[in-house]
């Protein structure tokens, strides 16, 4: 199990204590956990709870997936698949997207990567967590008296006057959910402001803190607007006010542009925490600072500002004026700049490296390649031509699951990876995580690739039947989905093997810099530092203090 | 079993939109290609080697460089993007107009001289076309992937697309928004015709054109008693007030057009003529079919006067 460990040049000594009192066995009652105020145990909370609503997601997933081998509407009926990829959409977004690297990472790795004992509010911490899972619990009550079928859009008035399953109920998770990511953000915010240790300037700051910064502002900022727009769709689909419905005298292209004034922001909310993963993996296997630090830093911000002004690309064709659109499609091109200019300084970061080919940074890697698929094809549902043709097909659904999936997920896995041996004091097995890394890759693009192909052919989302000049590329999307899902469920167990039977990693397996790795043990203290540590580098201290300007 | 990969090229709009499609594919191929590549072989050029110390880099023109490229070639696109949609919104002159009805799950289709379908649309070749659309009910999207073209129909709003077919054939049409339990069988079938063909197949229309049937509505409904040109008329006489600007009280003007009469009659209290009390009633139990013959009756009464 040497292997287990990284070597390489220039890092401290290796250090193998685990603590004998830490954050996981300093109390274990069970109230020490639900009633927890540490940062920490709320992370893992999340943790436990977003990979059981990932599951769920999955479920639904792999039902329409078999639906679609064939042309015909044979295995489901259409309400069955109709409800089965709304729920499929409100629970990975709600349950498991948003909150999945913000709730888990960022809620343990936040106070301890700026030196403090907690986040600002605790007790709020907690608060998101049991909002979160009350959201969780209509999810739960939804699926069982019978599902929603409007689509994770409730677009109107199919939504309000026209659905009779159970949208309210839909509006009530999405108001509730809303809430405790709000919470989240607001309490970042402050975290971030208020809690960094002495000598933790601003641009101390590990990238993930910034992205995560940019992320809490647009939850904070975005998240009330959407609570706004599922409320009035509750309003006028329980007592007919007149909102969106035009029978009523409302507007149903209204509701578009309320709706995706927060959910197209809501898609930085799911993919910059993951650019924060990614910052801090390839530096840390790369061995070096990374490259433009001001510049990833501040493209997080663009991104988060852009962002807020571009949700009428998502309106192409729903009648939006032809300069509104045209307003959209410049501003939308501007926001992919940032992310391009993040994809360049990240990979600028392996020159004259030293690189370890490790777990993580095996998907980060994999983050970089699907994520220019998924940026780049967001260049052509940007330009308003080239959108006409492909808005609604399965080209857009390939598209944000190149994002969402091929992105955030494979972010997210990174980060789990990286900073497993820090939340559970164990390493897993490397070889079997690197070939489980290769096997999401694969079975990703097996799955994701033909959508592309068969939306650029002319098949539209949501259809539970096809025409059978589409059934080739469905039948291949589908094996490539057993591929993924497969490659999902393998970390389930060698992850669960090393909590029993891992070697104990050490404070800092990996080599890594930061007060994270370099302070605190693994698992980390109760109370993450016994003093509160001066910081007086910077971040990325793998070189030294020299850098080399060209 | 049909195994195509490229859709087939039927309208005017085909090429252009394919072309750019074809060029944004090459240059994300090439660009994620490229970019992993280089991750890939720094990855094992400076794979982690003991003793060597790694040399943080800094570069203010390569910054500049890689934030002005990207956004060069994001405006590109932009601009190539709006020079293809321009030809989507440019309506041309002389077309031949249809309207669209959608309703969960159908779609109802009515041609000029009144000849209607249901789920097939017949059109002439080389002839551009304009569909004027809406809904009964919920928003649908009429989609045909061979011509590249795409429009939401939403309801009491009209909204308009147009092509031109170029080759002779029979093309899906999808409904492209997701409108409820069918909405994958809300499909039908465009057909192009020869235009002579097409001639010919029109002519086993009904004897009732939409104008007529229109007139028809216009006298069961009473419109007739107010909106006559006989004295003290309670309501604005219409011969003629079709594409002409119209005053409202309050000083306002408005362009009686398709959305203007819609609204008039089904919101008759929204916009009020100026000169005229409020006194019109509103007609529930109108469908878009019958309100779509009303403005047919009503735009034929301004041909009648030119």
């Amino acid at each position: 199990m040497a292997n287990d460990v990284v070597q390489g040049p220039d890092f401290p000594e290796r250090d193998y204590a685990r603590p004998e009192v830490n954050y996981l066995n300093w109390k274990q009652t069970v109230s020490s956990w639900l009633l927890s105020q540490d940062h920490k145990r709320i992370g893992i909370m999340y943790l436990v709870s977003i990979s059981i609503f990932f599951v769920v997601g999955g479920l639904f997933a792999i039902m329409f997936r078999l639906e679609l081998l064939t042309p015909e509407g044979d295995l489901l009926q259409a309400d069955t698949y109709n409800k089965f990829f709304t729920l499929h959409g409100v629970v990975m977004i709600f349950f498991f997207l948003i909150p999945s690297i913000p709730a888990v990472l960022g809620n343990f790795l936040i106070p301890l990567m700026i030196g403090a004992k907690d986040v600002a509010f605790p007790k709020l911490n907690l608060a998101s967590w049991y909002i979160f899972m009350v959201g969780g619990t209509i999810g739960v009550i939804i699926i069982l008296v019978g599902g929603v079928d409007t689509g994770w859009t409730f677009y109107t008035p199919l939504s309000t006057s026209y659905s009779n399953t159970h949208v309210f109920l839909a509006a009530m998770l999405v108001f509730i959910t809303g809430f405790s990511s709000i919470l989240t953000g607001l309490n970042f915010l402050v975290t971030i402001h208020k809690m960094r240790a002495p000598g933790m300037t601003w641009f101390r700051l590990p990238l993930f803190i910034w992205a995560h910064y940019a992320t809490s502002v647009i939850q904070v900022l975005g998240t009330p607007v959407v609570a706004i727009t599922v409320f009035l769709v509750g309003v006028e689909r329980i007592w007919g006010v007149g909102i969106f419905d035009p029978a009523l005298g409302g507007d149903p292209v209204l509701f578009q542009h309320m709706f995706w004034f927060y959910s197209h922001p809501a898609v930085y909310i799911m993919i910059l925490p993951g650019m924060g993963v990614i910052s801090e993996v390839i530096a840390c296997f790369s061995r070096n600072r990374v490259f433009g630090y001001e510049f990833v830093a501040f493209s997080s911000v663009a991104i988060a500002i852009i962002g807020f002004l571009v949700w009428g690309h998502h309106m192409y064709v729903s009648g939006q004026a032809m300069y509104s659109n045209l307003v959209f499609s410049l501003l939308t091109m501007l926001v992919a700049v940032p992310s391009a200019i993040k994809m360049f300084n990240w990979t600028s970061t392996l020159y004259r490296g030293n690189v370890v080919w490790e777990t993580p940074m095996i998907y980060a890697i994999g983050f970089i390649g699907l994520f220019a698929i998924g940026g780049g094809t967001g260049l052509f549902l940007g330009a308003t031509g080239m959108d006409v043709p492909l808005h609604d097909t399965y080209f857009v659904v390939s598209h944000f699951h190149y994002v969402m999936v091929g992105g955030m997920v494979m972010a997210y896995l990174a980060g789990i990876h990286f900073y497993w041996p820090k939340i559970t004091g164990k390493m897993y097995s490397q070889p079997i995580a690197k070939l489980c890394a290769v096997l999401v890759f694969v079975g990703f693009n097996c799955t994701f690739f033909p959508q592309f192909l068969v939306g650029w052919l002319g098949m539209p989302r949501r259809y539970h039947s096809y025409h059978p000049d589409f059934q080739v590329l469905n039948v291949m999307s589908t094996l490539g989905a057993s591929i993924l899902g497969i490659g999902f469920v393998i970390p389930v167990f060698y992850l669960g093997w090393s909590l029993f039977y891992g070697k104990d990693a050490g404070s800092n397996p990996w080599g890594a810099r930061g007060l994270e790795w370099e302070v605190c043990t693994s698992p980390p203290d109760p109370h993450n530092f016994h003093e509160i540590p001066v910081v007086t580098k910077e971040a990325y201290a793998y070189t030294g203090e020299e850098t080399l300007s060209v | 079993m049909n195994f195509p990969l490229i859709p087939e090229q039927a309208s005017t709009f085909a090429p252009n939109v394919d072309l750019m499609f074809y060029a944004l594919t090459a240059f994300v191929g090439l660009f994620t290609i490229g970019i992993t590549g280089v991750v890939i072989f720094l990855g094992i050029k400076y794979k982690a080697e003991p003793g060597r110390k790694s040399v943080h880099m800094e570069s203010m023109k390569l910054e500049l460089l890689w934030t002005v490229i990207p956004a060069i070639i994001a405006l590109g696109i932009f601009v190539w993007g709006a020079i293809i949609y321009f030809d989507y919104q440019n309506i041309p002159e002389n077309t031949l107009d249809i309207n669209v009805i959608g309703k969960q799950w159908m779609w109802k289709i009515q041609h000029g001289n009144g000849k209607r379908e249901v789920n097939e649309l017949h059109v002439p070749v080389n002839k551009a076309v304009k569909l004027t659309m809406t809904s009964q009910d919920v928003i649908h999207d009429f989609y045909i992937p061979a011509f590249r073209v795409k429009q939401d129909v939403l309801p009491a709003k009209y909204t308009e697309m147009w092509f031109e077919a170029t080759k002779v054939g029979t093309y899906p049409v999808f409904c492209a928004e997701y409108c409820g339990t069918q909405h994958s069988t809300m499909d039908g079938i465009v057909v192009v015709m020869e235009q002579d063909d097409y001639q010919e197949w029109l002519q086993g229309g009904p004897p009732v054109t939409p104008a007529q049937a229109g007139e028809t509505i216009f006298q069961q409904m009473g419109c007739i008693t107010c909106h006559d040109a006989g004295a003290a008329s309670r309501g604005p006489i219409l011969n003629g007030v079709f594409g002409r600007e119209v005053a409202l009280r309050g000083g306002e003007t408005v362009v009686a057009d398709e959305e203007y009469i819609r609204e008039s009659i089904m919101t008759p209290s929204a916009k009020i003529a100026d000169g005229y009390a409020p006194l019109m009633p509103t007609f529930p139990n109108l469908d878009e079919e019958d309100i779509l013959n009303i403005i047919a009756y009503i735009k034929s009464l301004s041909d009648e006067q030119q």
